[in-house]
């Protein structure tokens, strides 16, 4: 292939069958690595070189567009939600019109776009209102799980970096701890914390964002860690640039790629453990509060004679989960010379 | 020696790579390429990283991708069962001929083996493809062929894996599996770049005697004008996917033409050259062309470029007769037939003071004799 | 290769060590206390403080965690507040049914994730492709327990083409071997039997695969992706060998190395995944218990479960590392 030798080793991983031609794959490939080499070399260490060129591929990644538009979209009806939703969501103003245990139940009308659920109250307004608890959940979670996993692996990664033989001790403790963290699948993670806190909505919030933790830990910690190994860490400590400097704008700032990008993916996987958590009980015990993964897990029960109540949740959360999940995905791809198409 | 139809021609070979869906642009890798290859004899194609060499290679084995790339020109090899033109072949008769009757040996031994695999099983796996050998024949054949190319306890080795060997050794390896069915042509795709210098002497040396022994022809891409110097009878300078000049050995050495061929060999740097002395790099990049249809490719990095350069694509210009040229369609059949020494510039340099006749007494070329080819 | 396994399972010493302490940390942080968990509600203080002492929650910290690991090491993990029986006793009898469940929905997520991710690498950008990667984010985005539902209503409700719960349909009487309906069923020659167990296996098995069989194809398609730009596979290529050859010998053999890894990680969250299905499909397994368990706060089964989770996913881990080394020699090496 033409390119030089010396560059081709390094390059082959990120060509990863470039259907179109080695030839285009490798070229973008350099611009890339150039476009890496360029973030590294901004004096202030914020690598905004391959923020920017990410950031222009992403316009023109249709998994990239997908996925903002359902976020956004999300977004705006959950933070509107007061403006959007007709009716209130506790009110039982249908009450008389819906019998479950007869199986009569209220579909989409003039009146109540969605119908009514189990208790005759608009599915509509429900849903509405409902987008803005299962915002909150996410965004809670996540900010749990990347403020304390962004906090164990930074210091771990910090020390084990630059804290010498005392910092890797201290970074082996650490990792051994998120290790056995990671041990556990998520969910039960989740479980184990909802059993010590007690149902509530804040439990969920709580349970789903530790389980995340070790995950954001071991992300930031790996990043930094290869991030100190480069070059331009060592000419800063051979300059004598003070160690609490070199981690906190330098490596750091270029290690928080990945883990930005795991924060969206986890706004999915909190929307979904969310109503996992929901499910087994150890959810938002009120059923008045409209919470999508309360909703869905409530509805189980009429799932044969009234599939509406539990697919209108259902769809709900798949769409936005699949739409933070396309986001997320686009931006790795976008920000990984590796994954890069 | 050569006999009078070269085993390959290849003719105005082009290869384009298309961008895909949104992103529709061409980039020609190879953009006419032209040259012939005599049988038992070495053939260089020499040039700067993204020339298209490589791709040239890779088009010659059909292992370009199948999709967004379009291949154009011919390239006829004599083969047992008559000529065949390598570029229209079927993919299954390909897969036949590869191994067999074309092989090739690549830049990054390392990377070009399986990591997962034994040598024995990457060598043995050809034999049983070609020459239908199984089992114990197999192995005792593999573990020949790795005594042949220099590699000692061969045995012991076919047990091990790649990660196992020295640089050295799995080029080696590499060769073995090459030579595995004594093929035709060998192509070898800058064999030592990624070797010790002491290790690129012995490889350039095993290469030259296994083509002495089996009579294969080798095709050497290479950008290192030491190895052309010391292993090739015939020389192919590319420049953004053309040949910009082509001649034997002694000639070429001796009486560059192109600009190109002169820059490339005042670029290299010389034992005793006078201390103080500047070398004499090529201006820019391989990046800073222009397309061939407009002109000259090289004429933004040439110190003697004119107005002339930029009319149009240069002809391949037979040299020779007193700098008479009589200019030549790039014809296979004309070369074939003529010295052989052809330029593509219509302002050629003449006298070139850069005639090196060191380059061609390096290391490498010890026991090797230009009379000797004719 | 011996030695390999030895240090590996010295190395886990530590591991569960440590995966000990924070159970024994979690168990003391329980509302009320460990003593809280094995009375019921309305005990009175003093028999709280007499469990206490019995318990020997008067003593020490670190006496009390080695009592603590002591009975773990015995197998002791208390008893269950639902039935009064001793846990393991429980996670045993339930355990050959959930283990048929997890490896169903394993063999479905391999057979039908590896061949179709690697189709998708090969036809990349085409429609199999996109509907593949696509198939597996959606899969990744809908909660499993939906999923179950869905199938249950769909293909056991509306269509009746599979049973809708249970292990085994109430009129078929079986010889009881080993608890796995499956291979008894086999070894006994009562194939109404297995017909009956497999048709009651595959909508929770399909639910319970989603997950991994959408991890097993996106990480087939990249792995498979990477391995194709391999210059070993060109030089494959370059020696005229069979496509098959190639396909196996070359990309997916260096393509299944990832994937090994993953599939040990995902088994180990099969059985988290299986509290979510069994209960809907009223599967007769762990996973109903467990989840019977959140509903009820029992404790020790909880305590219990993550101990089994924790101990299969470091062994899955071991022999995953094993597996790896016969199929790396480069790992072999070091």
């Amino acid at each position: 292939m033409p390119t030089t030798p010396s560059s081709q080793n390094p390059s082959r991983a990120e060509d990863a069958s470039d259907a179109g031609g080695p030839l285009l794959g490798r070229k973008a490939a350099r611009v890339d690595r150039l476009a890496e080499l360029m973030g590294e070399r901004d004096e202030s260490g914020h690598g905004s070189g391959i923020w920017r060129t990410a950031f222009a591929r992403m316009r023109r990644s249709p998994m990239a567009i997908t996925g903002a538009v359902i976020v956004v979209v999300f977004v705006a009806v959950a933070l509107l939600s007061p403006l959007i939703a007709p009716y209130s969501p506790t009110s039982q103003a249908w009450g008389d019109e819906v019998f479950p245990n007869q199986n009569i139940f209220v579909g989409p009308r003039g009146e109540n776009w969605l119908g009514l659920d189990n208790l005759g109250r608009d599915q509509f307004s429900r849903m509405v209102v409902g987008a803005r608890q299962t915002l909150m959940v996410g965004v809670v979670a996540t900010l749990v799980g990347f403020g304390a996993g962004a906090l164990l692996g930074g210091a771990a990664g910090a020390a084990s970096v630059l804290g010498g033989r005392w910092g890797r001790q201290l970074d082996n403790v650490v990792m051994r701890v998120i290790d056995m963290m990671l041990a556990l699948p998520t969910l039960l993670l989740a479980v184990t914390v909802a059993a010590l806190v007690g149902p509530s909505l804040t439990t969920v919030m709580i349970a789903v964002g530790v389980a995340q933790v070790p995950v954001f830990a071991r992300l930031l910690r790996g990043a930094m860690i290869s991030q100190g190994n480069r070059d331009y860490v060592l000419a800063a400590r051979a300059l004598g640039v003070r160690k609490r400097r070199i981690a906190l704008t330098h490596i750091l700032p270029n290690s928080l790629g990945p883990v930005i990008v795991q924060s969206t993916l986890t706004l999915a996987t909190a929307i979904i453990d969310a109503a996992a958590l929901s499910y087994l009980g150890l959810g938002n015990p009120d059923p008045a509060f409209p919470e999508w993964g309360t909703m869905l897990a409530d509805a189980q029960r009429f799932l044969s004679s009234a599939p509406q109540l539990a697919v209108y949740p259902a769809l709900a959360i798949i769409v936005t989960a699949l739409g933070f999940t396309l986001l997320g995905e686009a931006m790795r791809e976008a920000l990984d010379p590796k994954l890069r198409k | 020696m050569s006999s009078s139809t070269p085993l390959l021609a290849v003719d105005e070979l082009s290869v384009v790579f298309r961008g895909r869906g949104s992103d529709p642009e061409e980039v020609r890798a190879v953009d006419g390429v032209s040259f012939t290859l005599e049988e038992g004899r070495v053939t260089g194609l020499v040039g700067e990283s993204g020339c298209g060499k490589s791709v040239t290679s890779l088009a010659l084995m059909g292992l370009l991708p199948d999709r967004g790339v379009s291949v154009g020109g011919s390239a006829v090899m004599r083969l047992p069962g008559g000529e065949a033109d390598l570029l229209k072949l079927s993919q299954r008769r390909m897969r036949d001929l590869r191994g067999s009757q074309l092989a090739m040996i690549f830049q990054d031994p390392l990377s070009s083996l399986n990591p997962v695999v034994p040598i024995g099983r990457q060598v043995t796996e050809i034999l049983r493809r070609h020459r239908g050998l199984r089992g114990s024949k197999a192995s005792k054949e593999a573990a020949d062929l790795l005594y042949r190319v220099g590699i000692p306890d061969p045995t012991r080795r076919l047990r091990e894996y790649p990660h196992q060997l020295s640089g050295g050794m799995r080029q080696r390896a590499l060769i073995a599996m090459a030579v595995a069915c004594r093929p035709r042509l060998m192509i070898a795709d800058e064999p030592t770049t990624a070797l010790d210098v002491t290790i690129q002497a012995q490889i350039l040396e095993l290469l030259k005697d296994l083509v002495t022994e089996e009579g294969t022809s080798l095709l050497m891409i290479t950008h290192d004008l030491g190895v052309v110097a010391g292993l090739c009878d015939d020389i192919n300078v590319l420049y953004a996917g053309r040949a910009v000049e082509t001649a034997r050995r002694a000639p070429l050495f001796a009486d560059p033409t192109h600009p190109y061929t002169v820059g490339l060999l005042g670029s290299i740097p010389r034992l005793d050259a006078p201390r103080g002395e500047a070398l004499t790099p090529i201006r820019g990049s391989v990046n800073d062309n222009i397309a061939w249809t407009d002109g000259c490719a090289f004429a933004p990095r040439c110190d003697h470029y004119t107005m002339e350069c930029l009319q149009g694509p240069p002809q391949l210009v037979t040299a020779g007769a007193g700098g008479g040229a009589a200019a030549a369609d790039g014809g296979a059949a004309d070369r074939a037939a003529g010295a052989g020494h052809a330029y593509r510039c219509v302002n050629p340099v003449r006298h070139a003071d850069v005639v090196d006749r060191t380059v061609l007494e390096s290391p490498a070329v010890v026991g090797d004799d230009e009379e000797a080819q004719g | 290769m011996l030695r390999f396994i030895v240090r590996r399972l010295l190395q886990l010493i530590p591991t569960l060590g440590g995966l000990s302490i924070l159970l024994f940390v979690w168990l003391q942080r329980l509302p009320g206390g460990p003593e809280y968990a094995l009375l019921p509600d309305d005990a009175t203080s003093e028999q709280r403080a007499q469990l206490r002492r019995s318990l020997g929650l008067d003593e020490p910290i670190t006496v009390q965690y080695l009592a603590f690991l002591r009975r773990i090491l015995q197998g002791d993990l208390g008893a269950s507040l639902q039935t009064g029986r001793p846990v393991l006793e429980e996670f045993f009898t339930r355990f050959p049914a959930t283990f048929e469940l997890a490896v169903t929905a394993m063999l479905i997520a391999t057979a039908v994730g590896i061949p179709l991710g690697y189709l998708a690498a090969r036809r990349r950008g085409s429609v199999l492709d996109f509907a593949a990667v696509g198939g597996s984010l959606l899969g990744i985005c809908t909660p499993v327990f939906f999923l179950a539902f869905i199938l249950k209503v769909v293909f056991a409700e509306r269509l009746g083409w599979f049973p809708s719960a249970f292990r085994l349909s109430p009129g078929i009487s079986r010889t009881d071997l080993s608890g796995f309906a499956v291979l008894d069923g086999l070894r006994t020659g009562e194939f109404d039997v297995v017909a009956d167990a497999l048709a009651h296996l595959v909508l929770p098995g399909l639910a319970l695969a989603s997950i991994p069989l959408a991890v097993i194809v996106r990480m087939t398609r990249a792995s498979v992706l990477e391995v194709l730009e391999e210059d070993y596979v060109r030089t494959a290529n370059a020696k005229g060998l069979h496509r098959n050859t190639v396909r196996t010998r070359h990309v997916m053999r260096n393509a299944m190395l990832p994937v090994v890894t993953s599939i040990g990680l995902l088994t180990g969250s099969l059985f988290a995944g299986a509290v979510l299905t069994e209960s809907v499909f009223a599967f007769p397994g762990i996973g109903s218990f467990v989840y019977a368990a959140t509903q009820t706060r029992d404790y020790p089964v909880l305590t219990g479960f993550i101990l089994l989770i924790a101990t299969m996913y470091v062994f899955i881990n071991l022999l995953v590392d094993i597996s790896y080394s016969l199929l790396d020699p480069r790992v072999r090496a070091q």
